[in-house]
């Protein structure tokens, strides 16, 4: 059936906050109403889409009219009437509230392999996917190739693991395929577990199937029977979508028994993690899985010899399976035409922090950094001075404004003490200190250290104390030379991937910002006026009019002055939270 | 008690589960943990209790002590703390009065949790009252959002 009015609107979790459902609701309720003409309710079709990456401009919503595209930004449910009114009806768009010129930057700049279907197709469908070539990949892999041809398509293609690590996975399939042994496992990775990422999370929501592919093929490369997506609970959306499609692929029969009329058996369950960082970790995960605490075990043995339940095992991350599709449907040639020579393909990232276009965005690797927070994020918000770059989350590094021209992949990242990582990427400005984002990302590896192994346990403890006292004004003479003897100590000993990288924030910005540091220790400065046991709020005379308003808002009562005339804050009794600076409209309190 | 108790272990029986799934499963029903029900699978299973104390203590995610009808998550992800995240905790534990420690309100109204990343960074600062994501949080529009919660319980 063909329909001349298409509209789709986004519905992620971003999409949703941004009140997507109202949205939906009140085209519905509009449409439904007896004035609009019956010819345009017939033909009428409303979808939801996944993630497009622009959450920052949600809700936004898409209208097909005879085939032409418009896209409205920040809609809100009172917008709806006259869109049907004018746009619908008289076939006159309301340009207000069109999307801007940065939206269309931030996509044009971009190539699409993974997310080329999120935003578009609806993801609580399993026909729109198929429409949209989805099971095509299977269709073609187990009719037409033997798992050995899969893998070397996947190897030739040069894909790598997007979980972080960049592991080559038709190695690390063909490892398990060699296998001996009446059961293996495929597990999907989708504990996103680094902070100021979402990559997993908007493939899941916006295109579900194409992992459970991606899955499927896995397993019929490996020879595996039984599948797991190890995911977060604090994905509920995600959760329940992908609950969703491992249904209706059963219901098409890609997943259960004799799949696609061959002797393949397969099927795929959901497993929730229940809030720890480790369990991103294979061992880990693998231990999560069947039951227990979720601690890392020593490698070698690999999952892949020696996995779940000490069977063979592959572990791939959502992105990496979601690329598998893909790859078989256009070619290994393709995908590999991406990239560079030891980084293949595109990458997604998460663009976030204090940047203008904040959102999701995939783009070949190596790119330079330069085109993803200008060209695509748009620069940096409020027009501030960018400052650093934080990539791989609490396991990667800071990369500042002198290196913004390094290219994106996994060697170049490496090599100035960063990782690509799961593909986190938090935009700094000068108001943010450098001091106070390493320790805010130890406190992350701290709480998060499982504590079997003493380095990872002990040690991050210990740089977590330092740097405390550090941005507390209590630094001492050698607490940077403590850190860094500290951080290699910690790297070189221990267990697993948490604490082997949990020092690379500290010795990346005492490697960039050194002077940072310094001004804390010698000076008890913090020169971005964040850590507050360094700052004193103070009132400036000449600005101040005296209308009472920050005395009103401070919560301890250390505000006083007569009304029309200049007031004082008491050091002693400010609790430096802020609150007054926000609430003057003078701007005539500083902080230093 | 006993009757739900039993429930979850017929359903424990039937899906081969295991000690995670169980205890997500009492959660499920009772908002947290309590202590007796532990004691009953652990007698029931012949586990040791300590092993599911192990694990309830090891995951963020299970609670050993009731929780607040009203649960807000605070999402303390990297860019919701280059957002401000911090100031609105601040804010909210002092609109709440918890003190530094508690998590919990006295009347267990309410109950502020804080969690590591809900992956919504492009709205950040993010907080989540009784599921609903609130995305682009400001003091103010969280205060409003508290202060409505109260007058409702009023």
């Amino acid at each position: 059936m063909k329909h001349d009015l298409i509209i789709k609107i986004c519905m992620g979790t971003g999409g949703i906050a941004s009140g997507g459902l109202d949205v939906m609701h009140a085209f519905r309720n509009q449409l439904g109403k007896k004035s609009i003409k019956a010819d345009i309710k017939k033909h009428c079709s409303m979808h939801k889409v996944g993630c497009r990456g622009l959450c920052a401009k949600d809700v936004l919503v898409d209208i097909i009219l005879n085939n032409v595209k418009t896209t409205y930004q920040f809609i809100k449910p009172y917008m709806v009437e006259r869109i049907i009114e004018e746009h619908f009806i008289n076939g006159n768009p309301v340009l207000e509230w069109v999307v801007s010129e940065d939206y269309h930057q931030f996509h044009d700049n971009q190539i699409k392999v993974v997310l080329s279907d999120c935003g578009i197709i609806d993801p609580e469908e399993i026909e729109a996917y198929i429409n949209a070539g989805g099971y095509d990949a299977l269709r073609q892999v187990m009719l037409t190739m033997s798992p050995g041809e899969t893998i070397e398509t996947i190897k030739k293609s040069g894909l790598r693991g997007r979980g972080g690590a960049g592991f080559p996975t038709g190695l690390k399939w063909e490892f398990c395929s060699k296998e001996t042994s009446a059961q293996k496992y495929i597990i999907c990775n989708a504990d996103e577990g680094d902070p100021g990422a979402f990559m997993d999370r908007s493939v899941i929501e916006g295109n579900p199937h194409a992992v459970i592919e991606g899955m499927i093929i896995g397993a019929y490369s490996i020879g595996a029977d039984n599948g797991y997506v190890y995911i977060r609970a604090e994905y509920p959306l995600a959760v329940e979508r992908l609950r969703k499609a491992l249904q209706q692929a059963r219901k098409h029969k890609f997943l259960g028994k004799k799949i696609l009329g061959k002797e393949f058996n397969f099927d795929i369950k959901v497993k929730l993690g229940a809030g720890a960082f480790v369990c991103g970790e294979e061992t880990a995960l693998i231990a999560s899985i069947e039951g227990y605490r979720g601690m890392p075990k020593a490698k070698p043995p690999f999952p892949v010899y020696k996995g779940l339940w000490s069977k063979p095992t592959v572990i791939n991350n959502v992105e990496t399976l979601a690329n598998i599709p893909y790859i078989l449907r256009n070619g290994a040639e393709w995908y590999a035409s991406f990239g560079t020579e030891k980084s293949k393909g595109t990458k997604v990232f998460a663009l976030t922090g204090k940047i203008r276009n904040s959102g999701l965005i995939e783009v070949p690797m190596g790119i330079p950094l330069r085109e993803i927070i200008y060209d695509i994020g748009g620069g940096i918000e409020n027009d501030m001075a960018f400052k650093a770059v934080q990539t791989g989350g609490p396991s990667g590094g800071c990369i500042p404004a002198k290196l913004l021209d390094i290219k994106v992949d996994y060697e170049s990242l490496a090599s100035v003490g960063s990782i690509v990582g799961s593909g986190g990427m938090v935009v700094l400005d000068e108001n943010d200190c450098m001091v106070n984002i390493t320790k805010f990302f130890l406190q992350f590896t701290q709480s998060e250290s499982c504590g079997k192994c003493t380095p990872c346990r002990i040690g991050t403890k210990r740089l977590l104390e330092i740097l405390e006292r550090i941005s507390s004004g209590n630094g001492r003479d050698g607490d940077i030379k403590l850190l860094e003897d500290l951080s290699h100590d910690i790297k070189a000993t221990s267990l697993c991937g948490l604490g082997q990288t949990a020092p690379n924030p500290i010795l990346s910005t005492i490697k960039y910002f050194r002077d940072e540091y310094e001004a804390h220790i010698k000076e008890k400065k913090c020169p971005a006026g964040v850590c507050k046991d360094l700052l004193s709020y103070i009132i400036l005379d000449q600005f101040c009019k005296g209308c009472g308003a920050c005395k009103r808002v401070c919560p301890a009562g250390a505000i006083s002055g007569e009304r029309k005339a200049v007031h004082k804050i008491d050091t002693q009794t400010c609790v430096k939270c802020g609150a007054c600076i926000e609430s003057c409209k003078f701007k005539a309190i500083r902080k230093g | 008690m006993e009757k739900i108790l039993n429930k979850l272990y017929t359903n424990y029986k039937k899906d081969a589960g295991n000690i995670i799934s169980l205890l997500q499963d009492i959660q499920n029903e009772f908002g947290y943990i309590p202590e007796d029900a532990i004691y009953w699978f652990s007698g029931r299973l012949d586990i040791p209790a300590s092993r599911f104390f192990g694990i309830a203590t090891f995951y963020a995610q299970f609670h050993l002590a009731p929780r607040g009808k009203n649960i807000i998550t605070t999402c303390c992800g990297t860019a919701c703390h280059v957002k401000g995240s911090e100031r609105l905790i601040n804010g909210l534990m002092k609109e709440l009065d918890l003190p530094e420690g508690e998590t919990t309100t006295g009347d267990r109204e309410f109950t502020v949790e804080k969690v590591n990343c809900v992956g919504a960074c492009s709205i950040a600062p993010v907080v989540i009252i009784n599921d609903k994501v609130h995305g682009k949080s400001s003091t103010d529009n969280l205060m409003k959002a508290i202060r409505k919660l109260k007058e409702k319980e009023n």
